[in-house]
């Protein structure tokens, strides 16, 4: 078995010399198709084209598998305690279960783990170059592409190879979006992006100023109670703090009872205002903004512990930051604070740049695709991003079933190409639909799904796929 | 979209699990061993688990929840058990061949709906559905009519062992079954059908026509589901790893496997 930093060696027999346009050497890959990045998107995508029966190249800058799990990573956005906020049941590969004796929210180290053992259970390690990033993707005719690839750091020469298809599944959570604050240049204090945090050391002792209620912002709050001296939480707006665990279950399991049993949303959404009233309570008495928006319209945030430091007085609720002066910052309610150490949880943008926007539909250059179910690409049958979903429930389940689908449009290429046809038009038609139901426009809500809206629509999709 | 299994997850229990391990690992897929009803694992490590792993294969036998040495389930339902058997071989090191015997190919059959096995083996399969439950009620209707009701289905000697056995082991073995949960019982009879397996594995279904519990007709008609036609070993009796001449489906299973099946439909 290859090592992690062993590459793999590409199978000499469909490797032919062609030229690319500029001249350059092209080697032709046949059929095989190229995934780029070999985190918990890529692996999924890289074990179900294989039991497709296709051949697989996948190209990783790293030398583990894991992605942005992996913490030895430089572009890992986890820090120290990072836990999932999904239950066991909603984050493993729907056919590869997480064991039973692991608690419900798992540690991200277990998580790192669960892809090691699923990259070496389902052999897709020998599948993998590792240490090699992704340069350029370009089509060329007739759908295919072609993939430049060389050592990740810019070492070594480039190659490029001539690919049947693509996936892209280079994640959304490593390129950091940072607002901007009149005056933020002149901030005498140390100022970082959530990614660069990574253990609570950091904050011992300091003034911390943390901004944004995403899941991180608020797991940052919550160590920096127990460890700054000080910590005030800048929030946008209100936000609904559910607690982990309700009624003795995981919450999300709860939730998805009533999803089962398809409760319509508005009584959902009652059921719920009355269920954290009753355990969390009305936050408005510790300070908090009352949200302006009803449950299920933002991204959930699970977070049992924020409201107990608050409730404690260890964290204090301040709303959003109207400017940064050398010494202190004020916020947009007059006060002036003066932390040491402003932290900005202010979450990440996708980037693909080795690939022209215009492909994927993102005519502005803003970095947001135009997509069929998030996943496929009108015009461009043969490519497909995986992964870029921010749904209310684990990422990996979803993926999966993006990777079966496109995994399934190849092999109906390849067999019944006029009813590949036909499915393309579906994509072209679908190409921009929401699987949520109303959520707050912001960056953070993009890509934004709900978990059983997205899966029965991937499911009609492959059925589609099946039957038509 | 499986609702329940996110909305209310198997509840966890501690399993058994029996190994045997070749001296040298030889890149061969592991053996997952499923018993059927009222057995455990101890089934499989009489005899077969041994023998696979002379032969060089890792071989392991699960008791399913309530049975053998795993700990007691009375509410199982058969998703409980193929949830058992999916934590296991997904607790395997590589891709593992599922091998089910009896009511344990049901059990498999509906756990390679939940896992890309490398490949399957039904064993005397029972698939569930009324003409096994007509067989098993004319060759034993005291064992079987009181499981209608939600007593423990019973199976006599003479319906598990051919003759050959000598009547001390059929006593010593029949003397460990137990029995599986009533729900279980009836999801034989009335449970919904397996859903399609995923990632394609090849099957082999092998049984004895002289089966005093699988008719040979199931049996056919079971390989016909999965494109095959059944492996048959005459004179044997249902328990064909417990039986006097267990080395022969044991050796024709390895052989198969050996054979590497998935590399046929892959071209």
């Amino acid at each position: 078995m290859p090592t992690s930093t062993e590459p793999g060696q590409p199978d000499p027999e469909t490797t032919t010399l062609a030229r690319g346009p500029d001249g350059r050497p092209v080697s032709d890959r046949g059929d095989t198709v190229c995934v780029i990045g070999a985190g918990a998107s890529g692996l999924t995508a890289v074990k179900n084209l294989a039991e497709h029966g296709f051949g697989v190249d996948c190209y990783e800058r790293e030398t583990g598998v894991g992605g942005a799990w992996n913490w030895r990573h430089d572009r890992s956005p986890v820090y120290a305690s990072t836990h999932l906020i999904s239950s066991r049941p909603f984050t493993q590969f729907p056919d590869f279960p997480m064991p039973d004796h692991w608690p419900d929210y798992p540690h991200h180290s277990q998580l790192l783990s669960y892809f090691e053992r699923y990259a070496d259970h389902f052999d897709l390690r020998r599948h993998i170059w590792f240490g090699t990033e992704v340069v350029r993707v370009e089509p060329v005719g007739d759908d295919r592409w072609d993939v430049t690839t060389r050592s990740t750091g810019g070492y070594g020469p480039e190659r490029t190879s001539r690919y049947a298809a693509v996936v892209i599944a280079n994640g959304h959570n490593w390129s950091p979006k940072l607002p901007r604050y009149e005056g933020l240049e002149q901030f005498r204090g140390e100022v970082m992006h959530a990614s660069s945090y990574k253990d609570s050391a950091q904050l011992r002792g300091k003034r911390v100023l943390v901004v944004g209620a995403g899941n991180t912002g608020c797991d940052i709050a919550v160590e920096a109670a127990q460890q700054a001296s000080r910590c005030w939480h800048s929030t946008r707006r209100g936000y609904w703090y559910a607690p982990k665990y309700v009624f003795g279950r995981p919450a999300d399991q709860v939730n998805d009872m009533l999803l089962a049993l398809r409760v319509p949303l508005r009584v959902r959404q009652w059921l719920y205002h009355r269920t954290l009233r009753l355990t969390v309570g009305d936050l408005t008495r510790f300070g908090l903004p009352k949200p302006d928006h009803r449950v299920y319209e933002t991204h959930p945030i699970a977070n049992s512990l924020l409201v107990y430091h608050v409730g404690h007085g260890a964290i204090a609720p301040v709303p959003d930051i109207e400017r940064f002066h050398p010494h202190s910052v004020e916020l947009t309610d007059g006060r002036q604070i003066d932390p040491e150490l402003v932290v900005f949880a202010t979450g990440y943008l996708p980037r693909f740049e080795f690939l022209d926007g215009k492909i994927l539909g993102d005519d502005e250059g803003v970095g947001r695709p135009r997509l069929w179910l998030n996943a496929l690409v009108p015009d461009h049958p043969t490519l497909a991003v995986t992964g870029l979903l921010q749904p209310d429930s684990g990422i990996f389940t979803l993926a999966h079933w993006q990777a079966v689908l496109f995994a399934r449009l190849l092999r109906l290429r390849a067999n019944r190409p006029e009813r590949a046809a036909a499915f393309a038009a579906r994509v072209r038609a679908g190409a921009g639909e929401r699987y949520s139901g109303q959520v707050k426009d912001s960056t953070r809500h993009w890509f934004e799904v709900g978990h059983a809206d997205y899966l029965r629509a991937l499911e009609r999709a492959l059925r589609e796929l099946e039957s038509k | 979209m499986r609702s329940w299994e996110w909305a209310r997850p198997v509840r966890p229990v501690r399993r058994e699990v029996l190994s045997a391990v070749p001296e040298l690992e030889e890149g061969r897929p592991p053996l997952l061993f499923v018993p059927g009803f009222g057995h455990g694992a101890w089934a499989y490590a009489e005899n077969w688990l041994g023998h696979v792993a002379a032969r060089g294969f890792s071989a392991h036998a699960v008791s399913l929840r309530g049975h053998g040495g795993s700990d007691p389930a009375p509410e199982a339902t058969l998703r409980a058990y193929a949830h058992d058997v999916v934590q296991v071989a997904a607790g395997l090191p590589r891709r593992a061949v599922l091998v089910g015997h009896g009511a344990g190919a049901l059990v498999v059959a509906h756990a390679m709906a939940r896992y890309p096995a490398r490949a399957a083996v039904l064993v005397a399969p029972v698939l569930g559905g009324w003409a096994t439950f007509g067989t098993a009620v004319r060759r034993n209707p005291l064992g079987t009519l009181p499981a209608v009701f939600g007593a423990g289905l019973r199976l006599n000697r003479k319906q598990l062992f051919s003759g050959e056995l000598p009547d001390a082991d059929a006593r010593r073995h029949a003397a460990r079954l137990g029995r599986a949960a009533r729900r279980a019982q009836w999801q034989l009879l009335t449970g919904a059908d397996p859903e399609p397996a995923v990632g394609e594995p090849p099957v082999l279904v092998l049984g004895s026509p002289d089966d005093r519990v699988v008719p040979a007709s199931a049996l056919t008609q079971a390989a016909r589901r999965y494109g095959s036609a059944p492996l048959l070993f005459p004179g044997m009796g249902h328990d064909m790893m417990l039986d006097a001449r267990w080395r022969e489906p044991i050796d024709a299973i390895l052989d198969w496997l050996v054979k590497d099946p998935s590399r046929d439909d892959r071209g």
